[in-house]
């Protein structure tokens, strides 16, 4: 094998308006290596594997395949010069096969037949050198996302992909499902193939890369080989101080439930159980962590605890006062009043306003308190300064309330709804994905202030699908798998056994006892 | 995101301006191919609208029916609704003009009947859009689909009512009564003679609609209400999660824009016809989405552009007097353009003006 390296990058630059957000990079990614691309939310990865992919163009700078200076325009081009991207969102048609799906795009010939049995003993040859296993007749809407994944691969080589790019590639899989990955991707390089590794978590890249490369505000910062450095390094590169990766609390006091729920059932509106008699204590002083792959209901179970989806059946005793969910017509305002925060999983869908003012967020869902208003009229005065006060606890930035929302960045954002639900001081917090897309200097602010939260007595249901974020927030850990809590353990779960619960292996210890206490 | 990245004088002040400019200059265009000076048509159209006091005086007076029909779009449009059924909900409005004025106008001068009118044409165009707002929140039948279907349903409705309830005795024509004083608001032509408003009806609704543009402004920018509305339509499911009740955002929202619509009859009615009749609206309702559009749903936008939706149908009208090739058609072909790029093209130049002031900014943000 020649040193030429696989992709060259030189000073690639990329601004979009003010932001710049790629400057000078140089990037050296050697053929047959693993190589890891590792920076925090907005530092610039997915904007310099887009120029990589074809999506944007540079600025300026030169890109080298191979050593020959080429120019991508376009995706095509991009795939031209064997590049293969598989994204963080799968590009999937849920109803074509899977053969259909690798087809897609690539046809050969205008009548698919011909095209489709050649494509087969491709895709066969293919499944065989790098065991990537999938039936090629199999729906993908019926696939595991582990196997959909498998299929975007396919697709990649299909297409004659010397250089895969992953991006974020574990965010949907179990810890089984990943490990499993990790080995395709050894497979991959020891068949010649380059593979470079898009993601935020240390531990994959320690885990999988040979070389790793740090960016932080659109600089490459720094690039390492793997076993010549570690986590801490990393991490402070990334972030550009140190930072703890632990969260430093003592153990929890837990005192009497705040909020028990019993036999709850939720269906949703194609008729599907998505919650099955799920029933758990959260008491006061203590962080309940729900664990799970995505997709294994536990969006709906908080949908559904802070008065937004209907249940099917159940119970929900908060407070001391009871309310039967299946009857019940309370919404989010109603449980609000019953002193339940939410922090929703997915922000920009659900916890914010985009398009409004940041005072106009920092009130949402309270607006209608005395303190917010004036008889019909809302009271712009003490909503902008409750906003200063919490722009200034929360050190969200920029401190501007008159700012449009979405110029926040993605952690000052979470922030925001952070300070809102907290700062009213509810007895239960509810918390979905409270780190999804928010770099690490903004999640150690995150953890402290749940834990804050935490000895100050109140309960804390936390939902994420990061299991290490469950680890270290949690003192009790709850597993959900397909609708179902599957198991239960304490502070300090093992992170295997946690693994093999949300791949919904049968849990001996707990399988009897019937869920939680 | 589009928006974030515009200065707000481009957004209010400079893209509404290049759309007019390029509604005008393909009306020029048009123009010109059937053998017309488009100069001397544009000067006809603005002395026509703005170079007397009579012309003034109907300019305002259609300006004011636009008010009223590009508010109740506008406020529909921050909910995130769509209602073109402004044109029946006005047409029924008229009924709550006219029960109140027949009712007093013989016993009460017109400021006692002024009140009674609009509560009744703003309850009126509510009810109207009340069962389309209704099915649309609780059985997602989309409004435009339900308003529009409404506007027909008010159409033959007010046919009937005038045929064979409301007609006055003894004539044939489709129309009640002719109120009395205390049924006739007064002209403003009454009140400022100087301004020489002449015969145009422009009449006291004039200040019933700026009225309604403070109330509305107030109402989307400062109750609680209108962070509602605004919530809805910017994020139905944060709204959700906010605890705002969807049924009734939709519901009241709708009542809210209907009532608007229907005080446009306020003017028509009360104001210059002085009798219910066929078909009094033609075409305001409709043209209010294009003032609503123009006018970024705010009020002041909203009256900007009510008064140059006046001025097309004044000077129009003068036109189609003055340059006879320039048929009634053509002025509607013109109203249609500006319609066209105010509204359906509205995002045209968009793209263009965000990349031209980027980069400045960009260079700024470096030097600093």
């Amino acid at each position: 094998m020649s040193d030429t390296p696989a992709i060259e990058l030189r000073k690639i630059n990329k601004s979009f308006g003010p932001v710049h957000a790629n400057k000078d990079i140089d990037l050296v990614v050697k053929k047959g290596s693993i190589h890891g691309i590792i920076g925090e939310n907005g530092a610039g990865k997915s904007t310099l594997m887009s120029i990589l992919y074809g999506f944007y163009a540079a600025d300026d700078g030169d890109i080298l395949i191979n050593g020959e200076k080429v120019t991508i325009s376009d995706s095509k081009a991009a795939i031209g010069m064997g590049i293969g991207m598989v994204h963080q969102h799968f590009m999937l048609v849920d109803n074509f096969s899977v053969l259909e799906n690798v087809v897609l795009g690539a046809e050969d010939s205008a009548l698919l037949a011909g095209g489709l049995s050649r494509a087969r003993t491709t895709l066969k040859h293919l499944e065989d050198e790098y065991e990537l296993r999938v039936d090629p007749d199999a729906l993908i809407q019926d696939l595991p996302v582990g196997l959909q994944q498998r299929v975007e691969i396919l697709k990649a080589l299909y297409r004659s992909a010397e250089v895969l790019i992953l991006d974020e590639p574990t965010g949907v899989l179990t810890p089984a499902e990943a490990d499993h990955l990790f080995k395709i991707l050894e497979v991959l390089k020891n068949e010649g193939k380059t593979v470079l590794l898009i993601t935020h978590k240390l531990r994959e890249i320690m885990k999988v890369t040979d070389t790793v490369s740090v960016m932080r505000r659109g600089e490459m910062v720094a690039t390492r080989e793997t076993a010549k450095t570690s986590m801490e390094e990393l991490a402070e590169l990334m972030v550009g101080r140190s930072v703890l990766l632990r969260v430093d609390k003592d153990p929890a006091t837990p005192e009497a439930p705040v909020m028990e729920v019993e036999n709850l059932t939720v269906t949703d509106s194609r008729g599907v159980q998505v919650v099955k008699d799920v029933s758990f204590t959260v008491r006061a002083g203590e962080i309940v962590g729900i664990a799970g792959v995505s997709g294994n209901g536990q969006s709906e179970l908080l949908e559904t605890l802070c008065g937004i989806r209907r249940a099917t059946s159940g119970t929900l005793k908060i407070n001391g006062e009871t309310i039967d969910l299946g009857t019940s017509r309370l919404d989010a305002a109603d449980m609000r009043a019953k002193s339940m925060g939410h922090v929703p999983e997915d922000r920009h869908r659900m916890g914010l306003i985009n398009s409004f003012y940041e005072y106009e967020n920092s009130i949402l869902g309270y607006h209608r308190d005395p303190a917010y208003s004036k008889g019909v009229l809302m009271d712009l005065g003490a909503i902008k300064k409750n906003a200063v006060a919490e722009i200034e606890k929360y050190d969200i930035r920029p401190p501007n309330p008159m700012l449009k929302t979405a110029n926040f960045s993605g952690g000052n954002q979470q922030k925001i709804v952070l300070a809102r639900e907290i700062e009213r001081d509810p007895e239960v917090l509810l918390v979905g994905q409270p780190t999804r897309g928010v770099d690490i200097g903004a999640i150690e602010f995150i953890h402290r202030r749940l834990v804050e939260m935490r000895d100050a007595g109140k309960g804390v249901l936390l939902v994420s699908v990061e299991l290490d974020e469950i680890r270290a927030l949690s003192d009790r850990v709850l597993v959900m798998f397909d609708g179902k809590i599957v198991g239960e353990r304490g502070a300090n779960a093992e992170e295997g056994e946690l693994g093999l619960l949300m791949a919904g292996v049968e849990d001996n210890q707990t399988a009897a006892a019937g869920g939680a206490q | 995101m589009n928006s974030g990245q515009l200065p707000r004088w481009a957004d209010y002040g400079l893209i509404p301006f290049l759309n007019l400019a390029a509604a005008f200059l393909v009306s020029g265009l048009v123009v010109v191919l059937i053998g017309e000076n488009p100069l001397e048509a544009v000067k006809i159209l603005v002395w026509g609208s703005l170079g007397y006091g009579e012309g003034i005086g109907f300019t305002l007076f259609y300006a004011t029916n636009f008010i009223f029909t590009g508010l109740a779009v506008a406020v529909a449009f921050h909910a995130g609704l769509f209602n073109i059924g402004g044109e029946g909900q006005a047409y029924i409005g008229g009924l709550g003009v006219a029960f109140a004025c027949l009712a007093l106008d013989q016993y009460v001068p017109w400021y006692v009947t002024l009140p009674f009118a609009i509560l009744g044409s703003a309850m009126m165009g509510a009810a109207w859009a009340l069962i389309p707002g209704w099915l649309q929140a609780t059985r997602g039948s989309h409004v435009v689909i339900t308003t529009i279907m409404f506007n027909f349903i008010a159409s033959s409705l007010m046919v009937y009512l005038l045929n064979n309830i409301l007609k006055k005795p003894g004539s044939m024509q489709s129309e009640t009564r002719t109120f009395e004083e205390g049924g006739r608001l007064p002209f403003l032509n009454d009140i400022f003679p100087s301004f020489g408003f002449g015969y145009a009806p422009v009449n006291l609704s004039l200040f019933v609609a700026l009225g309604a543009c403070v109330l509305v402004w107030l109402l989307i920018w400062r109750t609680k209400l209108g962070f509602e509305i605004r919530s809805f339509g910017a994020n139905a499911t944060a709204a959700v999660y906010a605890g705002i009740s969807p049924v009734k955002t939709i519901v009241v929202t709708m009542l809210i824009s209907g009532g608007l619509a229907g005080m446009m009859a306020i003017n028509e009615i009360m104001g210059s016809q002085h009798r219910l009749l066929i078909d009094f609206v033609t075409g305001y309702g409709f043209v209010g989405i294009a003032v609503a559009l123009m006018g970024r749903a705010h009020p002041v936008g909203i009256v900007l552009a009510a008064v140059l939706f006046g001025m097309l149908y004044q000077g129009g009208a003068e036109l189609s007097f003055e340059m006879p090739s320039i048929t009634r058609d053509m002025i509607i072909v013109i109203q249609g353009l500006v319609i066209l790029f105010a509204g359906a093209l509205e995002h045209m130049f968009r793209p263009t003006i965000v990349r031209l002031f980027t980069p400045s900014r960009a260079l700024k943000a470096k030097e600093a």
